[in-house]
């Protein structure tokens, strides 16, 4: 697909969004609320959180809700009968989330869709179009560049849209979807302004090579003694879980009673006791630190091993929302350093 | 849409109470249509649900070369399990599968089988016993050996006398040692001493090891002792699951997923596995 460069102006961005929502899709952009960034439906740029690194929470739950039903069930007697979800997904927009979040939602697909496709969030992908917005500051819990973004990285969005010194858009367009959203209203779409993308982008280095961190785990899980001393701060609260945009682990419950209830997939954290524990009272990761290993292993070991991708877009929330301060970045570059 | 997660509607036909606190379930699809379709093979599992409570994975401890039905024998324990307990024959329950591997009968042809089971662990080896029994010619010498702590709890009571009568099968069955009633007639004893009694040949022989993790272990050495090599050892393995189909991250053992890599391993990859089951 040919990249095609735009010029977007600050102002037209209203008139886009006007657009947008005229044509049946709902916006999702991020909206400041006490002090957090968070995901929610918009009409206007004007609603816009303006000035943050990174939205407190991903913006996941537009294809994976945090708590999603997955069908209804009725009971009569000793009759039982099904009811599955009728109503389409609406067609969203996920507007101006960071490209480590646009990456993540083909780790999450690369989950759902292999062997045993789950076409209930195949149809939310398949309407949710992506148009970013890139970085121009990062903070020290970043680390998109170590593995395989950056803070202007295309992957994963329909729209890249960088914001130049002038407070216009340099827009790329990347995808089908992507020039769909635009020829909403291509007169609001000019010639590719001369400035330069990257030096409106944020610095992020790259701390650690992949290949080698790979290499690492591989010998490091037996090492009791290295995962406990990394995980001993963890409080197993799973905050790191549900901030993550690529976590995907989730739980199956039913909510009901003897009439009638619907059966739901929530989400769920490896960092939870409760995870792996059997009704007999066992437990094959009875330990934080086994959970913790679990964590470290489940993202950068058996997912890039299985399904070819990273667990991880770098973002940073898992660091910046640890009541414990457990540091990601700090704890790969410390298994980088290991023999 | 095909939904993975809607599950086949089930009715119990038949409750049979095999120990205490174990039940076996015989189950027919609601839907006939359904059930005509169905199809799955020796070793495989499901997710069985009591709407309302959730879902519980146990293995399909029937043969399936017995069409028309499935059976499923659980121990009352957790949530879902006592809310399946609860139930009466009629009731209407959820099952989704059939998931997983399968043990490899037809590579087993000419072959003796030599089954060892301990207590609960019998159903997941049933399955494989009833296919091989009813496909017999494939297969040489078919040994079982059986114990549970005391003689209520052995399960599939009225097969094992089935069984013993047959003189295409040898059966050894034991209870542990206090475990017995005046009228036992099997032996005393655990498993692996009984096994090492027993001696089976491990020339041109499958083990199939199913039982409490101390039975597996103590017994793993004894047939090695025998001669059996790990590559002829099979097991399976149930880690809590809640997909079954590779996705909720919850059964994984290492890289391998319990739901899709196994329920049935070799004793050979289990040595290449880190513990976490």
């Amino acid at each position: 697909m040919s990249l095609d460069i735009k010029l977007l102006k600050k102002e037209s961005l209203e008139q886009w969004f006007g657009k947008i929502s005229a044509s049946g899709r709902r916006i999702l952009a991020p909206v400041e609320r006490g002090g957090k960034v968070l995901f929610e439906e918009v009409s206007s740029p004007a609603e816009m959180a303006g000035d943050y690194i990174q939205t407190t929470l991903s913006a996941k739950s537009a294809v994976f809700p945090r708590c999603e039903e997955l069908f209804g069930y009725a009971l009569e007697g000793k009759e039982v009968k099904l009811e599955e979800r009728k109503k389409e997904p609406q067609p969203t927009v996920v507007f101006g989330c960071r490209p480590c979040d646009a990456a993540s939602f083909a780790i999450l697909n690369s989950v759902f869709s292999w062997d045993c496709p789950d076409e209930l969030f195949k149809q939310r992908l398949d309407k949710t179009a992506v148009v970013s917005i890139s970085c121009k500051k990062s903070d020290q819990y970043c680390f998109c560049a170590s593995v395989g973004g950056g803070p202007g990285d295309t992957k994963g969005s329909d729209v890249l849209l960088t914001e130049l010194g002038s407070g216009d858009y340099l827009a790329e367009v990347i995808t089908d979807k992507g020039k769909k959203l635009v020829a909403l209203a291509p007169e609001l779409f000019g010639a590719a302004p001369a400035e330069d993308k990257a030096k409106n982008l944020a610095k992020v280095p790259k701390e650690f090579d992949l290949k080698a961190l790979s290499e690492k785990l591989g010998r490091l899980f037996d090492n009791n003694e290295f995962w406990l001393e990394q995980s001993l701060g963890c409080l197993g609260c799973g905050a790191c879980a549900f901030a993550c945009p690529a976590c995907v682990c989730f739980d199956l419950q039913d909510e009901g009673n003897k009439k009638g209830g619907r059966r739901l997939r929530c989400w769920d954290s490896c960092g939870f006791a409760l995870f792996t524990l059997h009704a007999s009272g066992h437990n094959p990761r009875p330990a934080q630190s086994q959970r913790w290993r679990q964590r470290v292993m489940h993202k950068f070991g058996y997912l890039p091993d299985r399904l070819n991708y990273l667990g991880c877009v770098g973002c940073g929330r898992c660091s910046r929302l640890c009541p414990a301060d457990m540091n990601l970045l700090e704890h790969l570059k410390e298994i980088m350093n290991r023999d | 849409m095909e939904n993975i997660y809607k599950p086949y509607l089930m009715r119990i036909e038949k409750v049979t109470e095999e120990a205490p606190g174990v039940l076996t379930f015989k189950l027919v699809f609601v839907d006939e249509n359904e059930g005509r379709q169905f199809e799955f093979k020796a070793g495989q599992f499901g997710l069985y649900s009591v709407f309302g409570e959730g879902e519980s994975t146990f293995c399909i401890a029937s043969s399936p070369t017995r069409k028309g039905f499935i059976e499923c024998t659980f121990r009352q324990i957790g949530r879902v399990t006592s809310a399946l307990a609860r139930c009466e024959e009629g009731d209407t329950i959820g099952f989704r599968g059939p998931y997983g591997n399968v043990f490899p009968i037809e590579d087993w042809k000419g072959k003796n089988l030599l089954f060892i089971a301990g207590g609960i662990a019998l159903p997941p080896l049933r399955c494989v016993i009833w296919n091989a029994l009813d496909t017999r010619e494939n297969f040489k010498d078919v040994t079982i050996i059986y114990g549970a702590r005391a003689v209520a709890d052995l399960v599939y009571k009225r097969e094992l006398e089935e069984w013993g009568k047959r003189p295409d099968l040898k059966l050894i069955t034991t209870v542990d040692p206090g475990g017995e009633t005046p009228d036992w007639k099997g032996q005393v004893g655990f498993v692996p001493t009984v096994l090492e009694k027993a001696a089976p040949a491990s020339e041109n022989t499958i083990a199939l090891v199913c039982g409490p993790p101390i039975m597996i272990k103590l017994t793993l050495p004894v047939l090695a002792k025998l001669g059996f090599t790990p590559e002829n050892i099979f097991s399976t393995l149930e880690n809590r699951m809640k997909c079954g189909i590779g996705k909720c991250g919850r059964c994984n053992v290492g890289k391998l997923f319990v739901c899709k890599d196994g329920p049935v391993f070799t004793l050979a990859q289990l040595n290449s596995m880190p513990p976490e089951y």
